[in-house]
Protein backbone atom coordinates (compact mmCIF):
# COMPACT_ATOMS: atom_id res chain seq x y z
CA UNK A 1 0.00 0.00 0.00
CA UNK A 2 1.25 3.70 -1.11
CA UNK A 3 0.92 5.30 2.24
CA UNK A 4 2.55 2.24 4.55
CA UNK A 5 5.26 2.39 1.93
CA UNK A 6 5.61 5.78 2.48
CA UNK A 7 5.59 6.17 6.08
CA UNK A 8 6.94 3.08 7.03
CA UNK A 9 6.17 -0.88 8.21
CA UNK A 10 2.69 -0.85 9.85
CA UNK A 11 2.32 3.17 10.00
CA UNK A 12 -1.53 2.66 10.33
CA UNK A 13 -2.05 0.09 12.71
CA UNK A 14 0.52 1.11 14.93
CA UNK A 15 -1.69 4.56 14.83
CA UNK A 16 -4.56 2.02 15.74
CA UNK A 17 -2.95 0.83 18.29
CA UNK A 18 -1.45 3.59 19.60
CA UNK A 19 -4.67 5.08 19.45
CA UNK A 20 -6.79 2.04 21.26
CA UNK A 21 -3.81 1.64 23.73
CA UNK A 22 -4.17 4.91 24.90
CA UNK A 23 -8.14 4.79 25.04
CA UNK A 24 -7.83 2.01 27.46
CA UNK A 25 -4.85 3.19 29.61
CA UNK A 26 -6.57 6.13 30.02
CA UNK A 27 -9.82 4.29 30.91
CA UNK A 28 -8.63 1.68 33.30
CA UNK A 29 -11.43 0.77 35.82
CA UNK A 30 -10.35 -1.39 38.32
CA UNK A 31 -12.17 -3.65 40.46
CA UNK A 32 -10.85 -3.57 43.93
CA UNK A 33 -10.47 -6.99 45.13
CA UNK A 34 -10.47 -5.65 49.45
CA UNK A 35 -9.34 -8.65 51.06
CA UNK A 36 -7.66 -7.11 53.82
CA UNK A 37 -6.09 -3.48 55.38
CA UNK A 38 -4.47 -2.70 52.28
CA UNK A 39 -8.16 -2.01 51.19
CA UNK A 40 -8.14 0.84 53.72
CA UNK A 41 -5.55 2.67 51.88
CA UNK A 42 -6.86 1.65 48.17
CA UNK A 43 -10.38 3.44 49.39
CA UNK A 44 -7.74 6.01 50.17
CA UNK A 45 -6.38 6.05 46.37
CA UNK A 46 -9.97 6.59 45.81
CA UNK A 47 -10.46 9.57 47.56
CA UNK A 48 -10.21 13.03 47.17
CA UNK A 49 -6.55 13.20 48.32
CA UNK A 50 -4.62 11.03 46.13
CA UNK A 51 -7.76 11.20 43.22
CA UNK A 52 -7.57 8.01 40.91
CA UNK A 53 -10.27 9.30 38.75
CA UNK A 54 -7.71 12.08 37.40
CA UNK A 55 -5.52 8.77 36.51
CA UNK A 56 -8.85 7.15 34.37
CA UNK A 57 -9.52 5.08 37.27
CA UNK A 58 -13.16 6.94 37.26
CA UNK A 59 -15.17 4.35 39.49
CA UNK A 60 -14.57 0.77 41.05
CA UNK A 61 -16.55 -1.25 39.39
CA UNK A 62 -17.78 -4.08 42.09
CA UNK A 63 -18.41 -6.50 38.67
CA UNK A 64 -16.16 -7.77 37.27
CA UNK A 65 -17.57 -7.85 34.13
CA UNK A 66 -17.38 -3.92 34.04
CA UNK A 67 -13.61 -3.24 35.01
CA UNK A 68 -10.16 -3.79 33.41
CA UNK A 69 -7.70 -3.50 36.80
CA UNK A 70 -8.21 -6.25 39.31
CA UNK A 71 -6.52 -4.63 42.49
CA UNK A 72 -5.77 -7.28 45.02
CA UNK A 73 -5.66 -5.84 48.15
CA UNK A 74 -4.74 -7.72 51.26
CA UNK A 75 -3.86 -11.43 52.17
CA UNK A 76 -5.76 -14.19 49.88
CA UNK A 77 -5.96 -17.66 51.68
CA UNK A 78 -6.06 -20.78 50.47
CA UNK A 79 -9.86 -20.57 50.23
CA UNK A 80 -10.28 -17.34 49.15
CA UNK A 81 -8.67 -17.88 45.96
CA UNK A 82 -10.80 -20.10 44.29
CA UNK A 83 -13.14 -17.06 44.35
CA UNK A 84 -10.71 -14.79 43.65
CA UNK A 85 -9.25 -16.63 40.78
CA UNK A 86 -13.13 -16.89 39.74
CA UNK A 87 -13.55 -13.58 39.53
CA UNK A 88 -10.67 -12.80 37.66
CA UNK A 89 -11.55 -15.39 34.81
CA UNK A 90 -15.00 -13.59 34.91
CA UNK A 91 -13.37 -10.13 33.59
CA UNK A 92 -13.50 -9.78 30.08
CA UNK A 93 -10.27 -9.30 28.23
CA UNK A 94 -8.26 -7.16 28.38
CA UNK A 95 -7.64 -7.39 32.11
CA UNK A 96 -4.38 -6.52 34.39
CA UNK A 97 -3.81 -7.13 37.65
CA UNK A 98 -1.67 -5.53 40.50
CA UNK A 99 -0.72 -7.10 43.73
CA UNK A 100 -1.13 -4.32 46.42
CA UNK A 101 0.85 -4.37 49.77
CA UNK A 102 3.43 -7.04 51.10
CA UNK A 103 0.84 -9.87 51.46
CA UNK A 104 -0.37 -9.81 48.12
CA UNK A 105 2.98 -9.94 46.40
CA UNK A 106 4.56 -12.66 48.91
CA UNK A 107 2.34 -13.59 51.49
CA UNK A 108 3.83 -10.88 53.55
CA UNK A 109 3.43 -11.09 57.55
CA UNK A 110 1.55 -13.83 56.97
CA UNK A 111 3.96 -16.78 57.01
CA UNK A 112 1.50 -19.41 57.26
CA UNK A 113 0.26 -23.06 56.09
CA UNK A 114 -3.52 -20.96 55.62
CA UNK A 115 -1.77 -17.84 53.11
CA UNK A 116 -1.42 -18.37 49.40
CA UNK A 117 2.59 -17.06 49.59
CA UNK A 118 1.86 -14.51 46.71
CA UNK A 119 -0.99 -14.29 44.67
CA UNK A 120 1.02 -14.36 41.43
CA UNK A 121 0.66 -18.42 42.55
CA UNK A 122 -2.47 -18.18 40.61
CA UNK A 123 -3.02 -15.00 39.31
CA UNK A 124 -0.70 -13.40 36.33
CA UNK A 125 0.40 -10.22 37.99
CA UNK A 126 1.34 -7.11 35.97
CA UNK A 127 2.29 -4.68 39.22
CA UNK A 128 3.81 -5.44 42.49
CA UNK A 129 3.16 -2.57 44.95
CA UNK A 130 5.27 -3.19 48.62
CA UNK A 131 4.23 -1.56 51.65
CA UNK A 132 2.44 -2.53 54.61
CA UNK A 133 -0.08 -0.80 53.83
CA UNK A 134 1.32 0.97 51.08
CA UNK A 135 0.60 4.73 50.61
CA UNK A 136 -2.29 5.67 47.84
CA UNK A 137 0.69 7.58 46.20
CA UNK A 138 2.15 4.04 45.96
CA UNK A 139 -1.11 2.65 44.51
CA UNK A 140 -0.49 5.14 41.72
CA UNK A 141 2.56 5.07 40.70
CA UNK A 142 1.65 1.05 40.37
CA UNK A 143 -1.50 2.46 38.42
CA UNK A 144 0.55 4.83 35.87
CA UNK A 145 2.91 1.53 35.15
CA UNK A 146 -0.11 -0.20 34.44
CA UNK A 147 -1.15 2.59 31.95
CA UNK A 148 2.92 2.52 30.39
CA UNK A 149 2.39 -1.57 29.93
CA UNK A 150 -0.93 -0.94 28.24
CA UNK A 151 0.80 1.69 26.12
CA UNK A 152 3.30 -1.09 25.03
CA UNK A 153 0.64 -3.87 23.73
CA UNK A 154 0.10 -5.57 21.07
CA UNK A 155 -1.27 -5.25 17.66
CA UNK A 156 -5.24 -4.49 18.08
CA UNK A 157 -6.03 -6.28 14.94
CA UNK A 158 -4.56 -9.32 15.84
CA UNK A 159 -6.36 -9.92 18.39
CA UNK A 160 -9.84 -10.03 16.79
CA UNK B 1 -16.38 -17.24 102.27
CA UNK B 2 -14.46 -13.70 101.33
CA UNK B 3 -15.77 -11.91 98.48
CA UNK B 4 -12.52 -10.71 96.87
CA UNK B 5 -12.10 -12.05 93.55
CA UNK B 6 -8.75 -13.78 95.07
CA UNK B 7 -10.28 -14.86 98.12
CA UNK B 8 -12.36 -16.78 96.43
CA UNK B 9 -10.01 -18.09 93.86
CA UNK B 10 -7.65 -19.49 96.50
CA UNK B 11 -10.61 -20.84 98.39
CA UNK B 12 -12.20 -22.86 95.49
CA UNK B 13 -8.61 -24.50 95.00
CA UNK B 14 -8.80 -25.61 98.51
CA UNK B 15 -11.75 -27.21 97.94
CA UNK B 16 -11.25 -28.97 94.95
CA UNK B 17 -8.13 -30.41 96.62
CA UNK B 18 -10.64 -31.35 99.79
CA UNK B 19 -13.43 -32.43 97.43
CA UNK B 20 -11.38 -34.44 94.02
CA UNK B 21 -8.10 -34.97 95.76
CA UNK B 22 -7.11 -38.02 93.24
CA UNK B 23 -8.25 -35.55 90.20
CA UNK B 24 -5.92 -33.05 91.22
CA UNK B 25 -2.01 -33.29 89.82
CA UNK B 26 -1.38 -29.64 90.81
CA UNK B 27 -2.18 -26.24 91.60
CA UNK B 28 -0.54 -22.67 90.91
CA UNK B 29 -0.43 -19.13 90.34
CA UNK B 30 1.61 -17.53 87.26
CA UNK B 31 1.76 -14.06 86.36
CA UNK B 32 -1.53 -13.37 88.04
CA UNK B 33 -3.55 -16.59 86.66
CA UNK B 34 -4.39 -19.92 88.69
CA UNK B 35 -4.23 -22.99 87.11
CA UNK B 36 -5.19 -26.50 88.32
CA UNK B 37 -4.10 -29.47 86.72
CA UNK B 38 -6.19 -32.31 86.65
CA UNK B 39 -6.75 -36.05 85.50
CA UNK B 40 -7.91 -36.39 82.58
CA UNK B 41 -10.64 -39.71 83.52
CA UNK B 42 -11.87 -36.54 86.70
CA UNK B 43 -12.57 -33.76 83.79
CA UNK B 44 -16.23 -34.21 83.89
CA UNK B 45 -16.68 -34.54 87.33
CA UNK B 46 -14.12 -31.59 88.48
CA UNK B 47 -15.81 -29.59 85.40
CA UNK B 48 -19.23 -29.73 86.40
CA UNK B 49 -18.54 -29.83 89.98
CA UNK B 50 -16.60 -26.23 89.35
CA UNK B 51 -20.08 -25.12 87.63
CA UNK B 52 -22.62 -25.91 89.95
CA UNK B 53 -20.59 -24.83 93.41
CA UNK B 54 -18.21 -22.16 92.04
CA UNK B 55 -20.13 -20.44 89.69
CA UNK B 56 -18.03 -20.75 86.76
CA UNK B 57 -20.65 -20.68 84.29
CA UNK B 58 -18.67 -19.13 81.40
CA UNK B 59 -16.44 -21.08 79.43
CA UNK B 60 -14.16 -18.37 78.23
CA UNK B 61 -12.04 -21.08 75.83
CA UNK B 62 -10.50 -24.29 75.34
CA UNK B 63 -7.33 -24.02 74.19
CA UNK B 64 -4.86 -26.59 72.81
CA UNK B 65 -1.18 -27.20 73.42
CA UNK B 66 1.64 -29.42 72.36
CA UNK B 67 4.12 -29.87 74.96
CA UNK B 68 5.87 -31.87 72.15
CA UNK B 69 6.95 -34.32 74.98
CA UNK B 70 7.31 -38.12 74.96
CA UNK B 71 4.79 -38.81 77.46
CA UNK B 72 1.76 -36.71 78.04
CA UNK B 73 2.25 -34.66 75.09
CA UNK B 74 -0.86 -32.79 74.28
CA UNK B 75 -2.48 -30.25 76.89
CA UNK B 76 -6.35 -29.40 76.73
CA UNK B 77 -6.54 -26.01 78.99
CA UNK B 78 -10.25 -24.36 79.91
CA UNK B 79 -10.16 -21.02 80.24
CA UNK B 80 -12.81 -20.75 83.07
CA UNK B 81 -14.73 -17.42 84.24
CA UNK B 82 -16.78 -17.00 87.19
CA UNK B 83 -19.06 -14.03 86.60
CA UNK B 84 -20.11 -13.62 90.15
CA UNK B 85 -17.45 -14.23 91.77
CA UNK B 86 -15.41 -12.30 89.07
CA UNK B 87 -12.79 -14.40 88.65
CA UNK B 88 -11.00 -17.11 86.00
CA UNK B 89 -9.46 -20.04 86.45
CA UNK B 90 -7.21 -22.12 84.03
CA UNK B 91 -7.92 -25.93 84.40
CA UNK B 92 -5.42 -27.94 82.47
CA UNK B 93 -5.63 -31.61 81.06
CA UNK B 94 -2.95 -33.79 79.56
CA UNK B 95 -3.69 -36.85 77.14
CA UNK B 96 -1.10 -38.72 75.24
CA UNK B 97 0.22 -38.89 71.63
CA UNK B 98 -1.19 -42.18 70.44
CA UNK B 99 -4.91 -41.57 69.68
CA UNK B 100 -5.41 -38.73 72.30
CA UNK B 101 -8.74 -38.23 72.88
CA UNK B 102 -10.89 -36.44 75.82
CA UNK B 103 -14.45 -36.34 77.20
CA UNK B 104 -16.43 -33.60 76.06
CA UNK B 105 -17.59 -31.11 78.18
CA UNK B 106 -20.73 -29.67 75.49
CA UNK B 107 -23.03 -31.27 78.23
CA UNK B 108 -21.71 -28.97 81.13
CA UNK B 109 -21.06 -25.53 78.61
CA UNK B 110 -23.19 -26.33 75.05
CA UNK B 111 -20.37 -23.28 74.29
CA UNK B 112 -17.83 -25.53 74.09
CA UNK B 113 -19.41 -27.30 70.85
CA UNK B 114 -16.78 -24.96 68.56
CA UNK B 115 -13.86 -24.61 70.48
CA UNK B 116 -13.44 -28.65 70.43
CA UNK B 117 -14.09 -28.68 67.01
CA UNK B 118 -10.99 -26.25 66.61
CA UNK B 119 -8.80 -28.47 68.77
CA UNK B 120 -9.59 -31.20 66.85
CA UNK B 121 -8.53 -29.18 64.03
CA UNK B 122 -5.44 -28.09 65.09
CA UNK B 123 -3.97 -30.95 67.15
CA UNK B 124 -6.39 -34.03 66.12
CA UNK B 125 -7.60 -34.39 70.24
CA UNK B 126 -10.73 -36.30 70.03
CA UNK B 127 -13.53 -35.69 72.24
CA UNK B 128 -16.07 -38.62 73.25
CA UNK B 129 -19.47 -37.24 73.10
CA UNK B 130 -19.50 -34.67 70.73
CA UNK B 131 -22.23 -33.96 69.47
CA UNK B 132 -20.74 -32.40 65.75
CA UNK B 133 -17.04 -33.56 65.48
CA UNK B 134 -15.30 -32.67 62.59
CA UNK B 135 -13.07 -30.11 61.38
CA UNK B 136 -13.33 -26.22 62.37
CA UNK B 137 -11.37 -24.06 59.52
CA UNK B 138 -9.53 -26.59 57.54
CA UNK B 139 -11.23 -28.44 54.60
CA UNK B 140 -12.45 -31.81 55.56
CA UNK B 141 -10.33 -34.34 53.73
CA UNK B 142 -7.41 -32.22 55.13
CA UNK B 143 -4.97 -34.99 56.46
CA UNK B 144 -2.50 -33.16 59.04
CA UNK B 145 -2.75 -31.28 62.38
CA UNK B 146 -1.05 -28.15 61.92
CA UNK B 147 -0.94 -26.80 65.45
CA UNK B 148 1.24 -30.27 66.10
CA UNK B 149 4.97 -29.28 66.83
CA UNK B 150 6.21 -31.18 63.68
CA UNK B 151 3.75 -29.36 60.84
CA UNK B 152 6.36 -27.19 58.81
CA UNK B 153 5.11 -23.36 59.18
CA UNK B 154 3.84 -22.95 55.22
CA UNK B 155 2.31 -26.17 55.13
CA UNK B 156 2.59 -29.45 53.06
CA UNK B 157 2.53 -27.86 49.04
CA UNK B 158 -0.28 -29.06 47.43
CA UNK B 159 -2.31 -30.40 50.22
CA UNK B 160 -4.52 -27.40 50.29
CA UNK B 161 -5.81 -26.94 46.78
CA UNK B 162 -5.15 -23.92 44.88
CA UNK B 163 -7.73 -22.71 41.84
CA UNK B 164 -6.67 -23.95 38.44
CA UNK B 165 -5.19 -21.84 36.61
CA UNK B 166 -5.92 -22.56 32.72
CA UNK B 167 -9.38 -22.05 32.19
CA UNK B 168 -9.31 -22.36 28.25
CA UNK B 169 -7.80 -25.37 28.47
CA UNK B 170 -11.11 -27.74 28.70
CA UNK C 1 -44.04 24.49 11.31
CA UNK C 2 -42.62 21.09 10.61
CA UNK C 3 -39.21 22.00 10.40
CA UNK C 4 -39.19 22.51 13.97
CA UNK C 5 -39.14 18.90 14.88
CA UNK C 6 -35.87 18.03 12.80
CA UNK C 7 -33.73 18.73 15.56
CA UNK C 8 -35.29 15.65 17.19
CA UNK C 9 -35.10 13.35 14.61
CA UNK C 10 -30.97 14.37 14.61
CA UNK C 11 -31.12 13.51 18.11
CA UNK C 12 -32.26 10.35 17.35
CA UNK C 13 -29.90 9.96 14.28
CA UNK C 14 -27.07 10.88 16.41
CA UNK C 15 -28.07 8.46 19.35
CA UNK C 16 -28.50 5.18 16.77
CA UNK C 17 -25.84 6.27 15.22
CA UNK C 18 -23.47 5.95 18.16
CA UNK C 19 -24.69 3.35 19.44
CA UNK C 20 -24.30 1.19 16.38
CA UNK C 21 -20.44 3.14 16.48
CA UNK C 22 -19.74 1.69 19.90
CA UNK C 23 -21.01 -1.60 19.25
CA UNK C 24 -18.37 -2.02 16.09
CA UNK C 25 -15.52 -1.13 17.66
CA UNK C 26 -15.99 -3.23 20.54
CA UNK C 27 -16.41 -5.65 18.23
CA UNK C 28 -13.57 -5.05 15.54
CA UNK C 29 -10.92 -3.90 18.20
CA UNK C 30 -11.86 -5.68 21.24
CA UNK C 31 -11.13 -8.99 22.10
CA UNK C 32 -13.05 -12.16 22.19
CA UNK C 33 -11.58 -15.27 24.29
CA UNK C 34 -14.92 -16.61 25.99
CA UNK C 35 -14.18 -19.98 27.94
CA UNK C 36 -17.17 -21.76 30.10
CA UNK C 37 -15.62 -20.09 33.66
CA UNK C 38 -15.93 -16.62 31.81
CA UNK C 39 -19.36 -17.26 30.56
CA UNK C 40 -20.76 -18.45 34.11
CA UNK C 41 -22.98 -16.07 35.65
CA UNK C 42 -21.38 -13.79 38.52
CA UNK C 43 -22.12 -15.16 42.21
CA UNK C 44 -19.11 -13.45 43.84
CA UNK C 45 -16.63 -16.11 43.15
CA UNK C 46 -18.54 -19.00 44.30
CA UNK C 47 -20.66 -21.62 42.21
CA UNK C 48 -24.19 -20.18 41.49
CA UNK C 49 -26.60 -21.46 44.02
CA UNK C 50 -30.69 -21.56 42.94
CA UNK C 51 -32.55 -19.79 40.20
CA UNK C 52 -32.09 -16.40 38.79
CA UNK C 53 -35.62 -16.20 38.49
CA UNK C 54 -37.13 -15.11 42.30
CA UNK C 55 -40.69 -14.88 42.46
CA UNK C 56 -41.39 -11.82 43.61
CA UNK C 57 -44.61 -10.11 45.68
CA UNK C 58 -47.74 -9.44 43.82
CA UNK C 59 -48.21 -6.01 46.10
CA UNK C 60 -45.44 -4.88 43.40
CA UNK C 61 -47.14 -5.31 39.66
CA UNK C 62 -50.10 -4.12 41.53
CA UNK C 63 -48.35 -0.97 41.91
CA UNK C 64 -46.66 -0.87 38.84
CA UNK C 65 -50.22 -1.21 37.19
CA UNK C 66 -51.75 1.74 39.30
CA UNK C 67 -48.92 4.12 38.41
CA UNK C 68 -49.31 3.34 34.46
CA UNK C 69 -53.13 3.93 35.10
CA UNK C 70 -52.69 7.31 36.53
CA UNK C 71 -49.23 8.34 34.62
CA UNK C 72 -51.53 8.07 31.28
CA UNK C 73 -54.17 10.36 33.27
CA UNK C 74 -52.04 13.19 34.04
CA UNK C 75 -49.91 12.97 30.89
CA UNK C 76 -54.06 13.57 29.45
CA UNK C 77 -54.45 16.47 32.16
CA UNK C 78 -51.35 18.43 31.45
CA UNK C 79 -52.00 19.59 27.90
CA UNK C 80 -55.22 20.50 29.27
CA UNK C 81 -54.11 22.82 32.17
CA UNK C 82 -51.79 24.40 29.82
CA UNK C 83 -54.19 25.80 27.56
CA UNK C 84 -57.51 25.78 30.26
CA UNK C 85 -58.18 29.35 30.03
CA UNK C 86 -58.59 29.32 25.99
CA UNK C 87 -60.83 25.87 25.38
CA UNK C 88 -63.49 26.89 27.39
CA UNK C 89 -65.89 25.78 29.76
CA UNK C 90 -67.29 23.07 27.71
CA UNK C 91 -63.65 21.18 27.94
CA UNK C 92 -63.51 22.05 31.81
CA UNK C 93 -66.40 19.95 32.25
CA UNK C 94 -65.16 17.18 29.59
CA UNK C 95 -62.34 16.96 31.91
CA UNK C 96 -63.97 16.79 35.31
CA UNK C 97 -65.87 13.87 33.93
CA UNK C 98 -62.68 12.03 32.88
CA UNK C 99 -61.03 13.14 36.60
CA UNK C 100 -64.20 11.72 38.10
CA UNK C 101 -64.57 8.40 36.27
CA UNK C 102 -60.86 7.76 37.20
CA UNK C 103 -61.61 8.27 40.72
CA UNK C 104 -64.27 6.04 40.56
CA UNK C 105 -61.15 3.32 39.80
CA UNK C 106 -58.93 4.88 42.70
CA UNK C 107 -61.49 4.09 44.95
CA UNK C 108 -62.35 0.87 44.15
CA UNK C 109 -58.43 -0.19 44.11
CA UNK C 110 -58.62 1.90 47.60
CA UNK C 111 -61.42 -0.78 49.20
CA UNK C 112 -59.45 -3.79 47.64
CA UNK C 113 -56.31 -3.14 49.61
CA UNK C 114 -53.28 -2.80 46.79
CA UNK C 115 -51.94 0.07 48.17
CA UNK C 116 -51.71 -1.62 51.32
CA UNK C 117 -48.82 -2.96 51.97
CA UNK C 118 -49.11 -4.47 55.55
CA UNK C 119 -48.37 -8.26 54.61
CA UNK C 120 -50.00 -9.34 57.82
CA UNK C 121 -53.38 -7.61 58.05
CA UNK C 122 -56.58 -9.55 57.35
CA UNK C 123 -57.20 -8.07 54.12
CA UNK C 124 -53.83 -8.89 52.57
CA UNK C 125 -54.69 -12.61 53.78
CA UNK C 126 -58.28 -12.46 51.83
CA UNK C 127 -56.65 -11.72 48.75
CA UNK C 128 -54.42 -14.43 49.46
CA UNK C 129 -51.42 -11.95 48.16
Amino acid sequence: MGIESALGEGYLTSRVDALVNWARANAAWPMPMGLACCAIEMMAFAGPKYDAARFGSEVMRFSPRQSDVMIVAGWCTYKMSHAVRRIWDQMPDPKWCIAMGACASTGGMHRSYGVVQGVDNFLPVDAYISGCPPRPDAVLHALMKIQDKIKTEHSVLLDA
Amino acid sequence: MSSSPAGSLSNTIEEVTKHHTSAVIEAYTSSGDTFLRIEKESLLAVCSWLKEEHDFVYLADIVGADRFTSDERFEVIYNLLSLKNQCRLFVKVRCDEDAPSLESVTGIWPGANWKEREVYDMFGIRFENHPDLRRMYLPEDFQYYPLRKEFPLLGVPGSIPLPNTTPDAD
Amino acid sequence: MLASYVPILVLFGVAFALALVLMTLSRIAGPYRPNKIKLDPYESGMDPVGQAKERYSIAFYLVAMEFIVFDLEVIFIYPWAVGFRDLGVGTFYAMVVFVVILFVGLFYTLRKGTLDWDMKSLKHQAMKL
